[in-house]
């Protein structure tokens, strides 16, 4: 066989799985786009789920995902920040450093159901929050507490040296420096990493399953030691526990679709804000 | 008055300069030369403490400004760069606009009110020679200058603080040879009021602007002295293969 053949059936083969990776996706998305469009409307994103969950809105759910998206990013996104200051600014290339790094990365690759049990037993029944969006806002920010870090440490290991160096160079303190150089200067990508968190945290549904997560409640939350619903959640219990699993069938592909959007639209911003720099 | 004692410098293990002395007296221009490698930035950044910046170094022996060993504990930092500008071989203007960029240093060390930035951020503008093409977009982002503008613009930037030392590392090794002049003008212009040590590879442009020269190689002071006694009447042989692009 000659190189040409080869070469061309190499990229036939490498042609041919690139595409079907990609009808996969669209399929997934199209047949729940085709399914979902066909429930979404204005009621059914501002009414309470009716008639045991066969009919109505997904109000309160997203509601519940919108509080637990705030909740958990006030904790984690200064925090995630803040340590990300700290490995790259401060701490050097030492040791601490790579065992910090070691353990956020450990950290993002444990299951999230495992995130969920711990959250449960340190916030839910050790620190006495109970089943509340404050106890599932600090298990979700634990859990997108590693993305937020290394983006962070990325958006800021990319800041020039020069302009570090031009600072002090000028007697400004370090401190100055990261405040009015530093930090500027990786906003954007900083900004990159709170957005692709909001669409994580928005998705996962174990971490809130024994922390938050209600399967109806006749009304919204009104404080952070209530318990909310949620999209994710919501979404599995019209699919395995409904009242008529047949007639909540379209309401779940209808939650899905909010859901993905959700999802898909964060990661656009993202890419958006990160193109830009 | 600059006085460095008998300096060593290590990089790790490597030491990079060998127990250096030298004085430089002040309002004169004073040129560093010598093969790559030499040692040159490193000794420069000696007087403003940017070698501290570097992990796992280590420095011995004194420098003195003004008759202070920068060196002690006593020393603060950012006052000592304050009074000790840098500009670097690379044009290294902030992400801000050209005002924000000049203005920097000035709001940093809290240095006067709003007319009084304004106005020092002209002067300095115009200390630089760069006034008269930015004073219509001083809101423009530094980086829509030219290379030799920005460059001017970080001699601007560290004009504006008042500094009595400026440390040049080759300053216009990155500009064309119009920029380089305009460069080199300044430098003459600027000698009157700034002590000035500048690190170069260009031959004439040593003997073009500065007063005395220091000769470096592999990490030694080879010679220092009167500029025009060193390039028309070296003492060492070294120094005259050197200059007549024997090597290096
Ligand atoms: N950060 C560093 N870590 C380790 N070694 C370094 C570092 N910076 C410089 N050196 C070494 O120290 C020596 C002197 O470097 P320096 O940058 O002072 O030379 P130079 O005379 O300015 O050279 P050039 O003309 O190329 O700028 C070189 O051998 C260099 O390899
Ligand atoms: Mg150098």
């Amino acid at each position: 066989m000659n190189k040409k053949v080869s070469q061309n059936i190499a990229f036939f083969i490498f042609k041919f799985f690139g595409v079907l990776v990609i009808g996969i996706l669209f399929s997934i998305i199209g047949f729940i786009g085709y399914n979902g469009i066909q429930v979404i409307s204005w009621e059914f994103l501002t009414e309470f789920p009716k008639e045991g969950m066969t009919s109505g809105g997904i109000f309160p759910a997203i509601v519940g995902t919108f509080y637990l998206v705030v909740g958990s990013l006030i904790f984690a996104f200064p925090l995630g920040v803040m340590s990300a200051i700290y490995t790259t600014e401060y701490a050097g290339k030492g040791w601490i450093v790579r065992i910090i790094r070691i353990m956020t990365n450990n950290l993002a690759s444990i299951p999230s159901i495992v995130f969920g049990l711990f959250g449960m037993a340190l916030f839910v029944n050790k620190l006495n929050f109970g089943d509340s969006i404050l106890a599932g806002s600090l298990t979700l920010g634990l859990l997108v507490l590693p993305l937020i870090i290394r983006t962070s440490e990325e958006a800021l290991l990319a800041v020039p040296q020069s302009y570090r160096e031009g600072s002090l160079a000028l007697g400004a303190t370090k401190l100055q420096t990261i405040r009015r150089i530093v930090l500027p200067a990786a906003f954007g990508n900083i900004i990159t990493g709170l957005i692709l968190s909001i669409g994580r945290v928005s998705g996962e549904t174990a971490p809130i399953l024994f922390t938050v997560a209600a399967y109806f409640l006749p009304k919204l939350p009104s404080g952070i030691f209530d318990q909310a619903m949620a999209l994710p959640y919501h979404l599995y219990v019209l699919a395995t526990s409904g009242t008529d699993l047949e007639a909540s069938r379209p309401m779940a592909y209808g939650t899905a679709l909010v859901l993905i959007l959700i999802v898909l639209i964060m990661n656009l911003i993202a890419s958006f804000f990160r193109k830009k720099l | 008055m600059i006085e460095a004692k008998n300096i060593d410098f290590y990089y790790g293990n490597f030491q990079a300069l060998k127990n250096i002395s030298m004085k430089i007296e002040p309002k004169t221009v004073t040129a560093f030369i010598g093969p790559s490698g030499c040692g040159k930035s490193t000794f420069l950044r000696i007087f403003n403490r940017m070698n501290d910046l570097i992990k796992d170094t280590q420095m011995e022996g004194e420098c003195l400004i003004n008759g202070q060993n920068i060196y002690d504990k006593s020393i603060n930092i950012d006052n000592l760069r304050k009074d000790v500008g840098m500009v670097f071989q690379k044009p290294n203007p902030f992400p801000k606009s050209i005002f924000e960029n000049v203005a920097y240093g000035l709001r940093v060390n809290n240095m006067g009110d709003k007319s009084f930035i304004g106005q020092r951020v002209e002067e300095s503008l115009k200390d630089a020679a760069l006034w008269d093409e930015v004073k219509d977009k001083l809101n423009k982002s530094a980086y829509e200058l030219s290379g030799g503008q920005q460059q001017r613009l970080c001699i601007a930037r560290a004009l504006a603080v008042k500094p009595s030392i400026i440390l040049m590392d080759e300053p216009a090794s990155a500009l064309d040879p119009i920029s380089t002049s305009k460069i080199e003008e300044l430098i003459h212009n600027l000698k009157n009021q700034y002590t000035i040590v500048i690190v170069t590879h260009n031959m004439q442009q040593a003997a073009r602007v500065s007063d005395n020269t220091g000769f470096f190689m592999l990490g030694e002071l080879i010679e220092y002295s009167n500029t025009k006694k060193m390039f028309l009447n070296p003492e060492k042989e070294t120094t005259q293969n050197y200059i007549t692009g024997r090597f290096g």
